[in-house]
């Protein structure tokens, strides 16, 4: 059995007893250090590089506060989606909001996007990969696998002889009106 | 004997006090009488058991293949797995059967690694609760723990046992249960967000995301491709190690794999902490911290501290965007891949068929949930022509700003940074339905998504029980491609807190299906 050799386990029995809240504050941080050299540092720079440097009267320590607030609890305008560009979304994405609470959480998921806005972001180059200073790896142009039709086909619902059988193509999806969507309700 | 880490059993296998077969009857059994976990969507019992007879006959050759010979494990069930069912949770894959093998999953095979089965996640592995696949939410092994049973006692926390049972944690929340319950030695999961690392956290196990590149992700089901990774979940760091040591390296499938050779490590139980320097991020005192994680971060920020390290307070300045920014990426990446799901080729398919795009139409609304739609439609509306500036590039140039952030800190001699894994232990699934997926997710992923968003290794370590006799984890962020030396600091500091096994003899009270039997043979 692993680790059952002697020494104490961890617990969080320190001056004072901190009952779990899980939103836990501030409040409780008396009993746990009482030189608390924890206080100042609240007045940190925000510079990585300085404090990276290191400072000898501030090392090892967290804060004590949240050193942030979520922009979401200052109120932020409403997102309201237009019915036509929910319905472009819905031919784009081929799948459908279903009720109203489909287009709440895309409203909602526009409101917390829109706290990127804040950002300063000039100048900076978009980052479409971790990898982008390297070369990506290209394996020669040679045939690897194949002859494998019958196991690929086995998966689809649909087919004759060696085809995926699709229904009509080309067949626009209904307009609003005509479709099947929750979006003619809310019109 | 099922509760040893997977280098102890390994060891048994190889002195023969136990057989490979009889070991993967033993979890097999341990898996059924554990149900109730909902931790397995598929047992593979034939395949495992003809998998162990084969480890069998090599060891009796003398002939293994390697430290995995005989070792019985689980894959999270967005892996392909050549003739085992394969579904994501989702109704667009049930039934599916991939005619290949991933390369992760194969190279556990090749090293005479035993299949038990398929671990639970949430639907398309998106979300942070494993309560969101169509196979109903996974189970804390925790709830059943003799630790938490006897707190919520006195704190009479519990009015009605069976509703308040906790949640894993996600998405790979099957298997970090299926570790932490002893029914397999370690388990595959994925992490684009933090998929593994909170689950890990939740089940007080081992989670670990490698760097980005170094790991083959063919045949694991794309999330965000940029982002993805599979992740490791053990029973300690060491067992961590030596699972990496055997999935690393590049694989030709899968050309984000970096080209550098990986040398599997052992690790040091040694560290010269006087030459370390550990980096505490301010801005991850974030709000909503609690109390009892904030008060292990510290601590464990001074135990580094009196072992002679040096231990720097640092800013990452962008970290509070840095969630924002992840859900942007995201749920674009999620709206571009989750377009193969067409009914055509594989998987779920529509009856309707008027036309094409009303099949694919129809099949997408039937087979995915509310949360995967939702994704898709939002990564959709930020990818719109009007919005591709607004939001999608502004999100990438963000990014940038986040991956430099660390790349001062790094430049700036951190050589490990140390952070919570979640703001605070989990919560009982009745308490974690009342928010949506995307506030779920927005707070759980808070800690853990920036470092998939700059690709670096991060390691959760369990730490302590909090008050309600719940797991605590502390999450270690390493330098790109330097999982040596993260592990090496990680294993360090898992000595150090002894953290407790866990103890679920509760678990087999609990009136779910186990003969008496079993329970004396597995928990002696």
């Amino acid at each position: 059995m692993r680790k059952s050799g002697g020494g104490r386990m961890w617990s969080l029995r320190f001056g004072r007893s901190i009952r779990g809240s899980p939103s836990g504050g501030a409040s409780h941080w008396g009993g746990l250090s009482p030189g608390s050299r924890f206080t100042q540092a609240a007045a940190g720079g925000s510079d990585g590089r300085q404090e990276a440097a290191g400072d000898p009267r501030r090392r090892g320590r967290v804060y004590q506060n949240p050193t942030w607030q979520h922009v979401e609890q200052r109120p932020l305008p409403e997102k309201k989606v237009t019915v036509e560009v929910l319905d472009h979304l819905e031919r784009l994405a081929l799948v459908d909001f279903r009720n109203w609470e489909g287009v709440q959480r895309l409203e909602k998921a526009i409101q917390f996007a829109d706290q990127l806005h804040a950002v300063n972001t000039e100048g900076v180059e978009p980052m479409d990969s971790v990898l982008e200073d390297r070369c990506l790896y290209l394996r020669e142009d040679n045939i690897t696998e194949g002859n494998c039709t019958e196991e690929l086909l086995r998966n689809a619902r649909e087919t004759v002889e060696e085809y995926f059988i699709a229904p009509p193509g080309n067949i626009p999806l209904p307009k609003l009106e005509e479709r099947d969507t929750f979006l003619q309700v809310s019109e | 004997m099922l509760r040893v880490s997977l280098r102890e059993i390994s060891a048994a296998l190889k002195e023969g006090r136990v057989s490979p077969t009889e070991l993967c009857q033993r979890c097999l059994s341990f898996i059924k009488a554990t149900k109730f976990l909902n931790a397995y969507i598929t047992i593979a019992e034939d395949t495992a058991l003809k998998q162990a007879e084969e480890s069998e006959e090599r060891y009796r050759r003398g002939q293994i293949l390697g430290d995995l010979d005989g070792i019985p494990v689980a894959v999270k069930d967005n892996f392909n797995t050549a003739g085992i069912e394969t579904t994501c949770a989702s109704n667009m894959l049930k039934g599916y059967i991939p005619p290949y093998s991933a390369t992760v999953v194969q190279k556990l095979l090749d090293q005479g690694a035993v299949l038990l089965g398929k671990t639970n996640l949430d639907e398309f592995a998106m979300g942070s609760g494993s309560t969101d696949g169509i196979f109903g939410p996974v189970r804390n092994p925790w709830s059943y723990s003799r630790q938490y049973r006897e707190k919520s006692v006195q704190n009479s926390h519990i009015e009605n046992e069976d509703s308040n049972w906790l949640v894993t944690g996600g998405s790979s929340g099957g298997s970090a249960a299926a570790v932490s319950s002893f029914t397999c030695f370690a388990a595959l999961g994925s992490d684009t967000g933090g998929s593994t690392r909170n689950p890990a956290a939740h089940c007080g196990v081992v989670g670990l995301k490698p760097t980005y590149g170094l790991i083959s992700r063919h045949g694991l089901i794309p999330l965000v491709n940029s982002m993805d990774v599979p992740g490791i979940l053990t029973r300690c760091v060491d067992d961590a190690a030596i699972v990496l040591g055997v999935l690393a390296g590049h694989d030709p499938k899968d050309s984000t794999t970096v080209q550098d050779p990986f040398k599997p490590f052992e690790l040091t139980s040694f560290i010269d902490a006087s030459k370390l320097c550990i980096g505490i991020p301010k801005e991850y005192h974030a709000p909503g911290l609690s109390s009892e994680t904030l008060a292990l971060w510290s601590k464990a920020a001074d135990l580094f501290e009196n072992a002679g390290a040096k231990v720097i307070e640092v800013s990452l300045p962008h970290t509070r965007y840095s969630i924002v920014c992840y859900h942007v990426l995201c749920t674009a990446e999620v709206a571009s891949n989750m377009a193969r799901f067409d009914g055509l080729e594989y998987g779920h398919r529509s009856s309707m068929d008027k036309s094409t795009e009303v099949m694919y139409a129809a099949t997408r609304r039937e087979g995915f949930n509310d949360v995967v739609r939702g994704r898709i439609l939002s990564g959709n509306y930020f990818l719109l022509k009007q919005n591709y500036e607004t939001y999608f590039i502004k999100a990438q140039k963000v990014r940038r700003l986040i991956a430099n952030d660390f790349v001062n800190v790094f430049r700036n001699g951190i050589d490990v940074l140390l952070t919570p894994t979640t703001l605070s232990d989990t919560i009982p699934y009745v308490e974690f339905i009342k928010e949506d997926n995307r506030t779920r997710s927005a707070q759980d992923d808070i800690f853990t998504q920036a470092a998939n968003m700059a690709g670096l290794p991060a390691i959760t370590v369990p730490t302590a029980l909090s008050e309600k006799g719940l797991p605590i984890g502390l999450q270690f962020i390493g330098r790109a491609f330097q999982e040596q030396q993260l592990l090496t600091v990680a294993k360090w500091f898992e000595n150090q807190v002894k953290f407790p096994m866990i103890q679920l003899q509760g678990m087999m009270d609990h009136g779910h299906t186990i003969c008496h039997h079993q329970k004396s043979a597995f928990f002696s």
